[in-house]
């Protein structure tokens, strides 16, 4: 499979969104709108809920179901309210001790005036900063688009993973082909080249794992994988985050904050050839 | 880095010091002339004369998408700019203060950030820790390397932590925002300080005026993301005129000795 396909699949319409995981993976859902600054951002959606039985804070992109929800959400690409709003309920979270359960699935932060004109890179840059601080689990999965600095903007977390034909990268595949070879037509290409689906970011240490989409959309195999194929999948991301609450739980909010902080501050040390254990001896 | 290379450089940096304060000597084939005000112009506008010690690093090659170009394009400008990445660290006393200081250089591939230049900016803010230094940081960039894919984007989170952390345990980050500032950098550790200054006329934004004229389908106001917008929408404490840039740090520093 090509990578160019794994992106059409990450963007398809009909692809599973954070809507149907709320309402399949969580109960009680309590929507919290509003940055509390002065604006509601609908491209960021999320609340309270339970996790089998205990309470959690969800929250990630929302692109809508039709094209009065895209265009209400902006198709996904949130302002700095958004990001604010995020960052307002998961320090909330933390008031409450509660895990964090976030999904990304954007094309990126919004690039328009307004967004400019309040802050977009103060939003993200500040939620990069706090989230890497927070004392309570961080679980991150990407569902689909996980597009630049509006995606990461959500992604600071103590484990990520993504679904099998998600994709993840520094900017969308025709931006890429734009900038380097300033030729957006040359996508297909560009897609390749960036290395950015899930198996490609496991082999980087970006991501902790892989989440099968065995008989949904692209991984349809045959008329039987696919009946029954959405509620599989939400029993596997269920699965997955059971077991990544589970490993994080018992850890009190310094380890956890310390472990986010350091999987963020030395992933890439194996390219850079530094030696990270000399710098902890230092703190 | 080993001794010899550390004293090359050393001694590259004095040679184009000298050569910049006798510009008729410019015509010597080892240092061409600065195209635009450079990272190296900067440190010496702002800090006090011999103070400046450079931080010495040796990363390995780093081309993880293995593009095209890429590793033959920063040997290039290795050699054009005397820099290794676009940025360089060390330490400085400006009008007596010490601080950490570091400087990103938009001519080496638009300052773009990859894992170096992300591992410099971290480093740096951990020297500054450990040794109770203020930590100043002259942004500019064109946003992520986009060459180095997603461990790129990476860096912002990388950046952003160890910055939060380096306040968090007391230190004084001052950005000092340049032309241009944008993208990743923007959206990480250039907006993150305890004091931000901008320099006068700088164009510091997530999104380029491009693209946003390309979303909205509409011209962009005279003066949008020019360091004047920033201190109308309130995202800068001051903007400084260039020449006013080092007593404006050195009133900063003087503003948080103990």
């Amino acid at each position: 499979m090509k990578a160019i396909d794994r992106v059409l699949a990450a963007r398809d319409k009909d692809r599973p969104k954070i809507t149907d995981y709320i309402d399949n993976v969580f109960t009680d859902f309590f929507e919290q709108k509003g940055d509390m600054l002065g604006k509601e951002d609908a491209s960021i959606y999320g609340g309270i809920a339970l996790f089998h039985g205990k309470p959690v804070t969800v929250l990630g992109h929302r692109k809508g179901n039709d094209v009065n929800e895209n265009v209400l959400c902006n198709f996904g690409m949130p302002g700095p309210e958004g990001y604010r709003k995020a960052l307002r309920i998961m320090k909330q979270a933390e008031k409450f001790s509660r895990p964090i359960i976030t999904f990304v699935d954007t094309p990126g932060a919004y690039p328009g005036l307004e967004a400019e004109m309040y802050g977009i890179s103060q939003a993200i840059s500040g939620n990069l900063a706090a989230m890497s601080s927070l004392k309570v689990p961080v679980i991150t999965i990407v569902t689909g688009e996980g597009s630049s600095g509006g995606a990461l903007g959500i992604a600071v977390a103590n484990r990520v993973y993504m679904l099998e034909n998600a994709v993840y990268s520094v900017l969308s595949p025709e931006g890429f082909a734009s900038i380097l070879w300033h030729d957006s037509a040359r996508r297909d290409e560009a897609a390749e080249a960036m290395k950015l689906t899930a198996t490609d970011l496991l082999e980087f240490g970006v991501i902790d794992g892989i989440i099968s989409e065995r008989g949904v959309g692209l991984s349809v195999v045959d008329e039987d994988s696919a009946t029954g194929a959405y509620d599989r999948l939400f029993a596997r991301v269920d699965k997955q985050i059971s077991k990544a609450l589970k490993e994080l739980e018992g850890k009190s909010g310094d380890t956890l904050a310390k472990e986010r902080f350091e999987k963020f501050r030395s992933f890439d040390e194996a390219f850079l050839k530094v030696d990270s254990s000399a710098r902890l001896e230092n703190l | 880095m080993n001794a010899n290379a550390v004293n090359e450089r050393k001694e590259k940096f004095n040679r184009y010091k000298m050569l910049r304060e006798n510009p008729e000597e410019l015509l010597s084939p080892v240092i061409k002339p600065a195209k635009s005000y450079s990272a190296r112009d900067r440190i010496l506008d702002t800090v006090d004369a011999e103070t400046f010690e450079e931080f010495t690093f040796d990363f390995p090659e780093t081309n993880p998408l293995e593009f095209e170009g890429y590793v033959e394009k920063k040997e290039e400008l290795r050699e054009e700019l005397s820099i290794h990445d676009a940025i360089i660290a060390g330490t400085c006393e400006i009008e007596g203060h010490g601080a950490v200081i570091v400087v990103m250089d938009k001519h080496f591939m638009m300052a773009s950030m990859g894992m170096e230049l992300g591992e410099i900016v971290c480093q740096s803010a951990e020297y500054a820790s450990e040794h109770k230094l203020p930590l100043i940081i002259f942004t500019a960039s064109g946003g992520a390397r986009m060459q180095e894919g997603i461990l790129s984007l990476m860096q912002m989170a990388k950046t952003s932590a160890v910055i939060e952390r380096f306040k968090n345990e007391g230190g004084l980050y001052i950005a000092v925002l340049t032309h241009p500032t944008t993208g990743g950098v923007s959206a990480s550790f250039a907006t993150l300080g305890d004091i931000t200054i901008a320099e006068k006329g700088a164009l510091v934004g997530f999104a380029g005026p491009r693209v946003i004229e390309q979303t909205i389908g509409q011209k962009l106001p005279e003066g949008f993301q020019r360091a004047e917008f920033l201190e109308e929408h309130g995202f800068v404490d001051a903007v400084v005129e260039r020449d006013e840039v080092r007593t404006t740090l050195a009133r900063i520093l003087k503003l948080h000795v103990n």
